[in-house]
């Protein structure tokens, strides 16, 4: 499920009405090349004013075509998958292509969608409005190369990056009719490819920012550099919500070297410098009073908030909460039951940790407009968000949108966790742009957390062993609720999400929400919700497999019998990992070693997990994880595996290591030295097998990792004999 | 200060203890080595110093004055770092590519000290962070280069 969006989202968006900008000169193109853009026509009828038309698709005289994605890249390939939508209906090698993130403003959007990466939801979403772009630009190339060789277009056809006519061996490069084509007008449709005869959709197309990156040449908004630029950096209350008061040596730290100005802001002091490092060593020198906030603040975090302390509320809490699923009647069922088995289980508040620190660059331009470069995921959402803050209309606002160094949910809006207000603040006073960036230590201050939760099971077993009745409690607060606002008395998707909507054959389920406000400033984590609530699932399936003594994947063959798709991914990852043994067993090396399986069905796609682990001391070592994954229909399968493996490692990480510990209100960890991630010495071997069932397209960025954290779990438990409950396993002692 | 940076002398007008890391980035504008944590811990801003991986975030400038700097920007006119970089580029490794120049420059020190390395060796120098957990493909990559 898409956490930000309604679920309709998730199906296609509409088809284009596509624009020929050249044509209405709109943007001066016509003498340089072909440039569409997409209307919306409902936007159109919103808006009093005169609909902005940007130029999605470009293509120009060299052949080069220049696409501007709504979607941002951060790693997970969208840029190479939006290159291969459109390059196969417009037939020009997507190695052709030339993609950068859109701006903020709706003349980038696709009909019906929100300028939004998330929910893994970029490329399903946009399929056939990206293929539609592309079949239509080809068709007006085609029109234009027949008005070039005297021929009727019905004898012309194309070749990657050429219309041919056949009969006299002809052919035109489609950058030489590009500008003839920007006369046209966009007919009115344009067959799209059959399937059978894609060149590039579903093949492992190169990705196109590869060679960039490995050679330094990309740019993330922390390397971005406007003119007469001031370097900004800011030391943040301890806990949030304190104000800065008295600064004891403002003076002595206004004369350090290279120094510009001091600026007190909510929540923070900064300092804007000729460099940044000497603008941070004046900040982190200033020595500030910070008063606590006043009582009933909202937002601020209590004093006493300790994660220990906040868990152990949570464990305490009565009640089964809202339902988020409810099937049959769990409860008589329950009391039917040869035996019931009980367990709770727990997860810690983690950080986002994405490699490239935050960052913002704000300017305000003479003709009174202001532009944001910032990393986001919601250019329109932070357009709002920003003219807000300086206090414009929105569409004197513009926010850019660099490619991002790393993201799983940490660039979306979260009041006091993004670094662009602050930027705004300051170039408003400093009178110049200004460039802040957030050090390791004030990132890791603010970061919005993945939340903590509890959750209580309780199942009833038939005297053969099969679950019969499910209940489930989740204790905590859900992410869409604290950010699009909660409804009392309803489940949080994002909350129960991998708990509901499993496919095993349980009768009696009912699946429920225990709203607790969680102290931290919480926010979307990859996979969201599914990223405990997998474990928390798949974990006491095994529990129930174990009291039931059944094997636990024999156990999930068996209630998936009449569910062909989820059955075929759990026999083919059982046959990718050589066949399904629980062991314990001796490894060649002598080491002993367990497997476990798990399944999962996040954001449309299905995915099978299997993790095989030995035990050295307390430290549990993964070597090998074989993941099937059914994305339905794919589009890339190199992107797919990369980010399958990708997703493993984070997965791995958060099962192993990671969690933030909050005492008096405050983080203990403020570097990677004191919260350890994944280190390469620790990566497993990943197989990862692609399934395409023919169903809808799923998504691919976040699927690959709710599986991991309970294959490594039920591994454990098989090795130790007693089973981890709560997470990271760095806490688990086998004795 | 005098620096030399990819074979070209650099003035730079810093305090002696700021980082090489910042005085890269902000001063003379080679913004390809990143800053990640600024405490040697994730490897992001690997540079070499005469050859040897080094994490600019902690060493002072005044401590490689004289010293042979090489950057990612250089990283094509090495004939060792040529053969990495095309070894990245076909085992397709970058995701969102933010550690990739410290992880290219790491690899190229290491093949230039042991052009055939062990798998310890590898394990023992390729030590930088990857949130994106490119890692299998990073010792994929460093095996290809060693090989061509
Ligand atoms: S920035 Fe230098 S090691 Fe992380
Ligand atoms: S590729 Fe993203 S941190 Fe390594």
């Amino acid at each position: 499920m898409n956490p930000m969006q309604p679920s309709s989202m998730t199906t296609q968006l509409p088809e284009a009405d596509v624009l020929n900008l050249s044509r209405r000169r709109l943007l001066g193109a016509a003498a340089t090349g072909l440039a569409l853009g997409l209307a919306m026509p409902r936007a159109f009828a919103q808006s009093a004013a005169a609909p902005k038309i940007g130029a999605l698709l470009t293509i120009r005289p060299d052949s080069s075509v220049h696409f501007r994605s709504v979607f941002n890249e951060g790693g997970q390939g969208v840029f190479t998958a939006v290159a291969q939508m459109i390059g196969e209906e417009l037939d020009i090698d997507p190695s052709r292509f030339v993609v950068s993130g859109a701006s903020s403003g709706s003349q980038y959007h696709l009909p019906g969608a929100r300028a939004f990466t998330g929910g893994s939801n970029s490329v399903r979403s946009s399929y056939q409005a990206m293929r539609k772009l592309g079949a239509l630009a080809r068709q007006m190339l085609i029109q234009a190369a027949a008005t070039r060789l005297g021929v009727p277009a019905t004898e012309l056809s194309t070749e990657p990056g050429r219309v041919i006519h056949a009969a006299s061996g002809r052919s035109v490069p489609y950058g030489e009719v590009a500008a003839a084509a920007a006369a046209l007008p966009v007919p009115a449709d344009a067959p799209l490819r059959d399937k059978s005869t894609f060149r590039w959709i579903g093949k492992p197309v190169p990705r196109l920012d590869v060679r960039d990156k490995s050679t330094g040449k990309a740019t993330y908004a922390i390397d971005l550099k406007v003119d007469d630029m001031l370097l900004g950096a800011v030391q943040h209350a301890p806990r949030l919500g304190m104000e800065p008061g008295a600064v004891a040596n403002e003076a002595a730290v206004k004369a350090m070297p290279g120094v510009h100005s001091v600026h007190r802001l909510p929540g923070a002091v900064a300092v804007l410098a000729n460099s940044w490092w000497r603008a941070r060593k004046a900040v982190e020198a200033l020595q500030v009073t910070w008063s606590e906030a006043p009582a009933g603040k909202p937002s601020a975090v209590p004093a006493d908030f300790s994660s220990a302390g906040h868990r152990a509320k949570l464990r305490s809490m009565p009640g089964n909460g809202a339902s988020g699923e409810t099937v049959g009647d769990a409860a008589a069922a329950m009391a039917g039951a040869k035996t019931i088995l009980e367990a709770t289980y727990e997860v810690p508040h983690l950080a986002h940790a994405q490699l490239e620190p935050p960052s913002a660059i704000a300017r305000f331009n003479a003709d009174g407009t202001l532009e944001v470069w910032a990393p986001n995921q919601a250019p329109d959402m932070f357009q709002a968000d920003a003219a807000n803050i300086a206090d414009l209309p929105s569409e004197r606002v513009t926010v850019h949108s660099p490619m991002l160094g790393g993201f799983f949910g940490r660039h979306f809006l979260y009041a006091s966790a993004n670094p662009y207000p602050q930027a705004i603040l300051l170039a408003k006073a400093a009178g110049r742009p200004v460039k802040l960036i957030w050090s390791r230590e004030e990132e890791f201050l603010r970061d919005a957390l993945r939340p903590t939760y509890v959750t209580r099971f309780r199942a009833g077993l038939d005297t053969d062993g099969t679950p019969r009745a499910l209940e489930a409690v989740v204790i905590g607060e859900g992410v869409i609720g604290r950010w699009f606002g909660r409804r009392p008395g309803a489940a949080d998707r994002s909350a129960v999400e991998g708990i509901a909507g499993k496919a095993y054959a349980i009768a009696n389920r009912r699946i429920g929400h225990l709203h607790v406000t969680d102290p931290a400033v919480i926010g979307f984590w990859r996979s969201v919700g599914h990223s405990m609530n997998d474990f928390f699932y798949e974990s006491f399936f095994d529990e129930m497999a174990d009291a039931g003594k059944q094997d636990p994947y024999q156990l999930r063959l068996k209630l998936l019998a009449d569910k062909p798709r989820h059955k075929a991914l759990l026999e083919a990852v059982g046959s990718l990992s050589g066949g399904w043994k629980r062991g314990p067993y001796s490894a060649a090396d002598g080491t002993r070693r367990a497997r476990g399986v798990a399944m999962a069905s996040p954001f449309g796609s299905e995915v099978a997990t299997i993790a095989e682990v030995s035990m050295r001391g307390n430290d549990v070592v993964v070597h090998d994880i074989w993941v099937a994954i059914d994305p339905g229909s794919i589009v890339n399968p190199a992107i797919i595996e990369a980010q399958v493996r990708s997703a493993v490692a984070l997965g791995l990480s958060s099962t192993l290591l990671e969690e933030v510990v909050y005492e008096k209100g405050m983080p203990s960890a403020r570097n990677f030295d004191a919260y350890p991630i994944l280190t390469p010495d620790r990566m497993p071997k990943v197989h990862v097998r692609i399934v395409e069932s023919g169903a809808p397209m799923g998504g691919i960025g976040e699927p690959g990792l709710p599986g991991v954290p309970p294959a490594v779990a039920n591994a454990v438990a098989v090795l130790v004999g007693r089973r981890p409950r709560s997470l990271p396993l760095a806490n688990f002692r086998v004795t | 200060m005098e620096l030399t940076i990819n074979g070209t002398r650099h003035q730079v007008d810093v305090e002696p203890d700021t980082p090489l890391l910042w005085a890269l980035r902000d001063t003379l504008g080679l913004t390809g080595t990143k800053y990640g944590c600024g405490v040697a811990q994730c490897g992001a801003c690997t540079v070499l110093v005469d050859g040897q991986a080094t994490r600019a975030c902690v060493t002072p400038v005044d401590s490689v004055a004289g010293a042979a700097i090489t950057t990612i920007e250089a990283i094509s006119e090495d004939a060792v770092g040529r053969k990495v970089v095309e070894a990245w580029v076909d085992k397709q490794v970058p995701q969102c590519g933010y550690c990739q120049s410290g992880q290219v420059m790491a690899a190229t020190a290491l093949l230039k000290q042991s052009p055939k390395p062990t798998d310890a060796e590898i394990e023992a120098a390729m030590t930088n962070l990857c949130r994106c957990g490119t890692y299998n493909a990073i010792a994929a990559a460093v095996r290809q280069a060693a090989q061509g």
